[in-house]
């Protein structure tokens, strides 16, 4: 199924990709074919920067299990750290 | 004296005028021996103008057609990996069918001007570009058209779908061309009723139409480099797509 559904949320931060690190300024996520991983579809998670060309990308495929897996570490590694560490604001 | 080998091809990388004038990159493949030849406008699937897809034009031309792949992805990303392309075109909405249309028809226009072309031309296209080449067969005329499990023709797009999505139907009174259609029965997206949906309407209408849906296989059956592949699939659909564009172009 191709979907243009789409995530799509502001971020603040970095990302690494092919040409290096760069500020990232959105991230999107979808549920879609991916172009490497070996399943139909995956949950594509990509950090962006569009002002920077598409290029400037960090592209995750993972499958729903590891990709609802990766959202639970993320709250568990937030929560077991003092509130406000990694806050725009600390 | 020496001569040149039918299947001796030239593949390469073409700037032509698309949509509203731009200039877009496409992925050129011509036989170099002489002949009057059909033209095949390849529309790329969702994830871009890569390289699975250079491979299929490449081989219209062995087979002795002027085959020509537009970068649908090309403004939002010129001079970008097809993966990074696909992904900034979707963050952008996806392709207007008003643009796919016009990027089309300047595709047959290109191939029309070829030297050894014979006017005919042909249209396919895999996933997304399955439902675009129903649209851009019901929008310009064309001389056979090849729909490859494109979704969206007739189903409604789950909710949030861009307007870039909504269903073609209504369009299928001005379908221009003989339809060949490829789906795979454990497709969900064309799902079997969809498929049957489409093939009813055309009957109805007198379109000259060609379905075929292959068990054992779902949407992608096509692409050789992921594990959506089936060769049974793959093979039959390729020689009814060879034997459609002989008969048509």
């Amino acid at each position: 199924m191709c979907t243009y559904l789409t995530e799509k949320i502001t971020v603040d931060g970095s990302g690494k990709g092919a040409t290096g690190w760069f500020g990232a300024s959105e991230a999107t996520v979808y549920v879609d074919h991916p172009v490497h991983a070996q399943y139909g579809h995956t949950v594509n998670i990509d950090v962006l920067n569009p002002a920077l060309g598409p290029s400037a990308r960090v592209a995750l495929e993972l499958t729903e299990e590891t990709a609802l897996a990766l959202a639970d570490a993320i709250q568990k590694a937030i929560a077991s750290a003092p509130a406000g560490l990694a806050s725009k604001d600390q | 004296m020496s001569s040149t080998s039918p299947d001796a091809v030239l593949a390469e990388t073409v700037t032509f005028t698309g949509h509203g004038g731009d200039q877009i990159e496409a992925y050129l493949a011509r036989p170099l021996a002489p002949g009057s030849r059909g033209g095949v406008v390849v529309i790329h699937h969702m994830p871009g103008y890569d390289a699975p897809t250079k491979e299929i034009v490449r081989r219209f031309a062995v087979e002795g057609y002027h085959a020509l792949c537009p970068n649908l992805f090309f403004r939002e990303a010129p001079g970008a990996d097809p993966d990074d392309a696909s992904a900034a075109a979707r963050a952008a909405g996806g392709v207007p069918d008003e643009r796919l249309v016009g990027d089309v028809s300047a595709a047959a226009e290109y191939l029309r001007g070829l030297d050894g072309a014979n006017g005919k031309i042909g249209v396919i296209g895999y996933c997304s570009g399955g439902r675009q080449t129903f649209l851009a067969a019901c929008s310009i005329q064309v001389d056979a058209a090849v729909d490859c499990y494109g979704a969206f023709v007739v189903e409604d797009a789950p909710e949030g779908m861009p307007k870039t999505m909504k269903p073609i139907l209504h369009l299928a009174p001005n379908l221009s061309a003989p339809l060949l259609g490829l789906f795979g029965k454990e497709d969900r997206f064309p799902g079997p009723d969809s498929v049957a949906t489409l093939d009813a309407e055309l009957t109805r209408l007198g379109k000259p139409h060609e379905f075929h849906s292959y068990d054992g296989a779902g949407h992608a059956f096509f692409s050789v480099d992921r594990p959506a592949y089936r060769p049974e699939a793959a093979v039959d659909g390729w020689a009814k797509i060879l034997a459609f564009f002989g008969a048509n172009l």
